[in-house]
């Protein structure tokens, strides 16, 4: 009763072809839209720090990925070394034009990411399935090894760590230690929702139905007109420029200094999860998914509290890989299409309710 | 720009050629390594060609058995029993991944197969340490780490049954895929689902027989190793060395994944140890990745995979 879109008329084409032809769910995003940059109101310290700023890092992330793998089939491992790109080219970037404003930055380390996604997308045009799964491991191993053994990266640091320098945009302090949890947390958000715009219009453009079409059947797609080549560099291009931003925003907003062990291969896992569990090939999915992942352990490690059990450190993290391994494949049995075809079927039942059909 | 192409291009060959007793030990060490990374991507390879699930689970699966064979054999229990015991509960496990993971998922495409594989490996990794502790532990299966000389050359004994085995499971595999009733209907599957099905081949005893062969092989792989460098949680981590091992030989075939151990042993090893320094070493990382990377290029479905046909 409540959500139901009859009576709503469409008399232009541009209505027709909106992102949310309905309006309740035009009220309804608004609305989170905007209850998102309230949230540092009424959020606590450790809620924007250890959960919603890297929900928003990640989404980022794997919003980047579900482009590449759920939109134009090309499954990627090399996630981890992607945003390694765009956390380290972030870091020489700042450090070498300190006056160039931080924003810029992460957008500038997101195009050398890009760039790098490209030469890594090459073999893509002759691998396919597992095997270029595996292929892009290499960029994950070797960008890391790079990034490891030439000191250049990390400005000769002996710790072999980068660190966010301070930088403020429009006066706020949003890097480094003097950044409060909520400037990082609003500079994430609005460059979460910002890319989230832009990618949900690609995927229904020309070129997102090219990759739908790449990814549905290559040959075919290929047949009818579309360019595998520039298809899938495009696909890796974009995609990687994402993982660089949300690589950047990971250790400038989130861990404020990192190494190249905070982008190992678990990583790239760990984006891949997200939006496998979200669902490949959804704008919606990619931020389901990672507000599953990201909310999972921490709902784990203080579960036992919450029920007065007290538990050993080791017993505790064993039993948590546990439940995560079998939630995973919980969620895999019962909708292997993600949290967002769950949320589509809501959808269809909400619009008939109360009626059966 | 000389000096540096003499250093990538001559100097390596030089000290090749000038500690030839050094090479041989270099070219036997990489020999072993590739055998060892052949055991655990024969297990890989076994389950693609039965189920076309690219089982990432392998190499918890190695740690696993490793870990309950080690368990056993802490609490007392004599060598053979605890071998015996840990064969059962490989078979039971193919039985449990059978009935839970894979029935349920039969059909799905298969990047969700994949994913429910690292999912089990989740579960896996902290069942086995739940179960066994997380200590690193030391596997004694009596064979010496010890080395002896053959005509200069340093030979590790343990290395070297390592070797040994790997070569009679591979001989004991390959005659029981080939001659054996089983073996016929686990190569109809891997051809063709529905048709073996149609033929009466029973899909589900097939799958939990396949688990199982895994299994075994994870165990013999998982002995290897833990008698190698303990057994402990970077166990699991050799699935990602059989990676490249497995694409470089191609997903489906068992010689293959023999061929990809040995050439990614060697290469690895003579690269990290003739070109390594020029970089500042550890290249053993990512070399197994790049050497797979470009035999790809030029062969999308590995050295000896079954050639990829596209129709539309």
């Amino acid at each position: 009763m409540i959500y139901r879109e009859a009576g709503q008329f469409k008399t232009t084409y541009a209505s027709d072809q909106a992102i949310f032809p309905i309006r309740e769910d035009r009220v309804a995003v608004a609305a989170i839209v905007a209850a998102a940059f309230a949230v540092p109101l009424v959020a606590s310290e450790y809620w924007l720090q250890a959960v919603l700023i890297p929900f928003l890092v990640y989404a980022l992330a794997a919003l980047g990925l579900n482009l590449l793998t759920g939109y134009a089939g090309q499954l990627s491992l090399g996630t981890g070394g992607f945003m390694a790109v765009g956390a380290y080219s972030a870091f020489k970037i700042t450090t070498a034009f300190p006056q160039v404003n931080i924003l810029a930055v992460f957008v500038l380390s997101g195009l050398i990411a890009a760039a790098v996604g490209l030469v890594f997308g090459v073999p893509s045009l002759r691998i396919k399935g597992f095997y270029l799964a595996v292929a892009t491991l290499a960029a994950q191993f070797f960008l890391l090894w790079l990034f490891n053994k030439v000191a250049w990266f990390t400005n000769y640091a002996s710790s072999g760590t980068i660190t966010a320098p301070p930088r403020s945009v429009l006066g706020v302090m949003v890097t480094g230690p003097g950044a409060t949890a909520e400037a990082r947390y609003v500079v994430a958000l609005a460059v979460v929702a910002l890319f989230a715009l832009l990618a949900k219009n690609l995927v229904r453009s020309r070129v997102g139905r090219s990759w739908m079409a790449i990814r549905d059947r290559d040959i075919a797609a290929e047949i009818i007109g579309v360019r595998p080549l520039r298809a899938k560099l495009l696909a890796f291009g974009i995609s990687s420029f994402l993982c660089g931003v949300a690589g950047a925003e990971y250790v400038f907003l989130y861990l404020g200094s990192a190494e190249t062990l905070a982008f190992d291969v678990n990583v790239s896992f760990l984006v891949l999860f997200m939006i496998i569990i979200g669902g490949l090939g959804s704008v919606l999915g990619s931020f389901l998914g990672a507000g599953f992942i990201v909310l999972v352990p921490i709902f784990l490690t203080n579960a036992p509290h919450l029920v007065g059990l007290s538990l050993p450190v080791a017993l505790q993290k064993q039993i948590e890989l546990m439940v995560f391994g079998g939630l995973i494949l919980f969620f895999l049995i019962v909708e292997p299409h993600g949290l967002a075809r769950l949320w589509q079927i809501t959808k269809e039942k909400l619009r008939l309710w109360p009626f059966p059909y | 720009m000389l000096e540096a192409l003499r250093a990538v291009l001559v100097a390596p060959v030089a000290d090749m050629a000038g500690a030839p007793a050094f090479l041989m030990e270099v070219l036997i060490g990489g020999v072993f390594a590739g055998l060892m990374y052949s055991l655990v991507a024969l297990g890989f390879v076994l389950i693609f060609k039965a189920s076309g699930v690219f089982n990432f689970a392998q190499g918890v699966m190695v740690l696993f058995a490793a870990l309950t064979l080690v368990g056993l054999m802490e609490r007392g229990v004599p060598v053979a029993a605890a071998l015996l015991l840990t064969v059962a509960v490989m078979v039971a496990l193919a039985f449990g991944i059978e009935r839970v993971v894979l029935r349920p998922l039969v059909n799905q495409e298969h990047i969700i197969l994949f994913m429910a594989t690292i999912g089990l490996t989740f579960f896996l990794e902290g069942f086995g340490e739940m179960l066994w502790g997380s200590s690193v532990k030391k596997l004694d299966v009596g064979i010496p780490d010890t080395s002896f000389k053959v005509a200069g050359v340093l030979i590790n004994r343990l290395e070297l049954t390592a070797a040994v085995t790997a070569a009679v499971l591979v001989a004991v595999l390959a005659v029981f895929f080939q001659r054996t009733r089983i073996g016929r209907a686990l190569r109809a599957v891997a051809d063709d689902h529905e048709a073996a099905l149609s033929l009466g081949i029973p899909l589900k005893t097939i799958w939990v027989i396949v688990w199982a062969v895994a299994g075994l092989v994870a165990i013999v792989a998982g002995i290897m190793w833990g008698a190698k460098s303990g057994v402990q949680f970077s166990l699991s981590l050799i699935a990602l060395k059989a990676l490249p091992v497995l694409i470089l030989g191609g997903l489906t075939s068992v010689p293959g994944a023999i061929a990809g151990g040995l050439i990614i042993g060697v290469g690895e090893k003579v690269a990290e140890v003739y070109w390594g320094p020029l970089v500042g070493g550890a290249i053993e990382n990512w070399f197994a990745y790049v050497v797979a990377l470009a035999v790809l290029l030029v062969r999308p479905q590995g050295l000896l995979g079954e050639k990829i046909i596209e129709r539309v």
